[in-house]
């Protein structure tokens, strides 16, 4: 990966507000707009779904892209937010924004003891231990009682967030849901641009050296780990929320796979390639449904061009075509 | 004579079977600029990745400042204020050259774990950052991304990143190892001025380096010691005259 490296990366880039570079600050103003506007001539569940694959993504982001750790087992937690938050959602009635963070906590949680075990290793190894951990926490999902087994926990309500909005009208789950998806934009791209997320590039490009200055490496990884893994946590609990249902589907291995192509089709270590990768795979999804198998088939096929035609991804790509960093 | 600052007990290291550093002693003193040399082959690196912790050794104690450090970590023997420098120049390539110093600063003096602050909180790092690359002679090369940088320069620049943690010993790999004659002068001259209350253990290949600039001289060949002492014994000693024949014998001889 660190092959690519594109004059884009070097030379310093002034930041402006909130750690933005200029070109960074019109993309996010332009998907501001875009999140206002689209809900009135799209689907607003369509949309919803990107939104909530984007955020999984970028949360995956995370850790590929900044710190050079390809997890294979993010689905364990966005699954698991997503089971507890629509379980708590049902049974106890909980608030829905109460749920969804309870989901993202579940999520770093269960990351905080997978990625302690998993950190220790990277490359090819961490991706091996992540995946065989996910499929652990898959196991334990198809055979607990509370998740509903093959059923999974349907007909969840949407209850009301903050005691005071109810979100049975879709319009009202969108706007919480985009919010949810904004707030946690703005936290990985603070993360990145803090003085932790210097430290994480420090380890990325050389590690040795980082521990010869004295950074105990591990325990960075580690922090990161866990608040790409809260994040995913809360992407798997807002879906459960727009859907009413939380399903063996989101633990599967497939769904891990999914948010590595999306971000990767994206752009990796780019802030907006795992919103575009999102908008392209859900797309995909969605106006390739009728024809059955084939939206695998395509996936497949849209994969391979990918590596072989654009490494970088599409923001990427562009990105390194106006020698801009986005 | 000044005291023992870094100090080896049999330090010995195996790799299967093949013994790449037997039961070395070394002793450091305060203050001083000690250099390591021998010839390809003696065990200098791996002794040294021992000292900070990069290899486990197989037998044998480390003590620094009197605490015997060999069951440490190696970002824990760089938190004591033992710091090394690597062979290959080690900077982070792509960030740039006050980016890499303010990073060895932000360490020393805290908030590296603070993900929820805009990093213009490092910004209070700059002056001292500025300062050290000056002093290393990277004036205005402060916002150039390190991996553009000539190998001197690198080397430069990794030695500025070591001192803006302020390390009471520095270990240096080869400092001057695949450099040209000018930028040799350059860091040898860079060295020299960053010695006072410092202490600097050095490996060092190049004997015409070690001449005028390290106080007492240590002379590996196949994992041993062979000798030690000022240039001046080192370099008469029949023993390392002969280790180094066939190989730098003719730099010994005209030194």
């Amino acid at each position: 990966m660190s092959a690519s490296a594109t004059p884009v990366a070097l030379g310093a880039a002034r930041p402006g507000l909130f750690g933005f570079t200029r070109a960074q600050a019109v993309g996010f103003l332009l998907m501001l707009a875009a999140i206002v506007v689209l809900p009135h001539v799209l689907y607003p569940i369509f949309l919803m779904r990107i939104l909530t694959a984007a955020l999984f993504a970028c949360a995956f982001n995370l850790m590929i892209g900044y710190v050079g750790l390809l997890s294979f087992g993010h689905a364990a937690f966005y699954g698991m937010g997503a089971y507890v938050c629509a379980w708590t959602l049902k049974f106890w009635h909980l608030d829905a924004a109460a749920a969804i963070l309870l989901g993202g906590l579940t999520g770093g949680l269960l990351g905080l003891a997978l990625g302690y075990l998993a950190i220790r290793r990277s490359g090819i190894y961490f991706a091996m231990i992540t995946l065989a951990l996910a499929q652990m926490v898959y196991f334990f999902c198809l055979e607990a009682p509370f998740t509903g087994g093959e059923d999974g926990i349907q007909q969840v309500p949407r209850g009301t967030a903050f005691g005071i909005f109810p979100l049975h009208q879709d319009m009202a789950m969108y706007w919480l849901v985009a919010g949810i998806f904004i707030a946690g934009f703005l936290l990985i791209h603070r993360v990145i641009h803090s003085p932790f997320g210097q430290v994480l590039k420090a380890i990325r490009e050389n590690e040795p050296r980082a521990t010869s200055l004295g950074y105990r490496t591990m325990h960075y990884k580690l922090i990161a780990f866990v608040i790409s893994t809260f994040l995913s946590g809360i992407a798997g609990a807002t879906t459960s929320v727009v859907f009413g249902i939380a399903t063996l589907d989101g633990v599967t291995s497939a769904r891990s796979g999914d948010v590595v192509l999306t971000t990767l089709v994206g752009g990796l270590g780019t802030v907006f390639g795992p919103v575009v990768g999102a908008i392209v795979t859900t797309s995909m999804e969605n106006y390739l449904a009728q024809f059955g198998s084939w939206v695998t088939v395509t996936q497949g096929a849209v994969f391979v061009v990918c590596v072989l035609a654009f490494r970088r991804g599409i923001v990427g790509e562009i990105a390194a075509k106006l020698r801009l960093s986005l | 004579m000044s005291e023992i600052l870094l100090e080896t007990h049999g330090l010995t290291k195996e790799f299967n079977g093949f013994t790449a550093v037997d039961n070395v002693d070394l002793q450091v003193r305060a203050g001083t600029i000690h250099a390591l040399i021998g010839p390809n082959g003696a065990g200098k690196t791996t002794c040294f990745n021992m000292l900070t912790k990069f290899l486990p050794p197989t037998r044998g104690r480390i003590h620094f400042k009197g605490r015997d450090i060999t069951g440490i970590a190696p970002a824990d023997v760089a938190r004591l204020g033992l710091v090394r420098s690597f062979q290959i120049s080690a900077v982070f390539p792509r960030l740039t050259a006050l980016e890499n110093v303010r990073l060895a600063l932000q360490r020393a003096r805290g908030n590296s774990f603070d993900f929820w602050r805009s990093e213009t909180a490092l910004r209070r790092y700059d002056n001292r950052a500025h300062q050290l690359l000056f002093d290393v002679g990277l004036t205005g090369l402060a916002d150039t991304a390190a991996g553009l940088l000539a190998y001197g320069q690198k080397r430069a620049l990794e030695i500025a990143t070591t001192l803006a943690l302020d390390p009471e010993m520095m270990l240096l790999d080869e400092p001057t190892a695949g450099m040209t004659h000018a930028d040799v002068d350059r860091i040898v001259e860079l060295i020299r001025s960053i010695r006072t209350g410092r202490t600097i253990l050095m490996v060092e290949h190049n004997l015409s380096v070690v001449e005028g600039l390290c106080d007492t001289i240590t002379v590996l060949t196949r994992g041993r010691v062979l000798a030690e002492g000022d240039y001046a014994t080192v370099s008469r000693n029949p023993e390392v005259i002969a280790a180094y024949l066939g190989s730098d014998a003719p730099e010994l001889a005209h030194a």
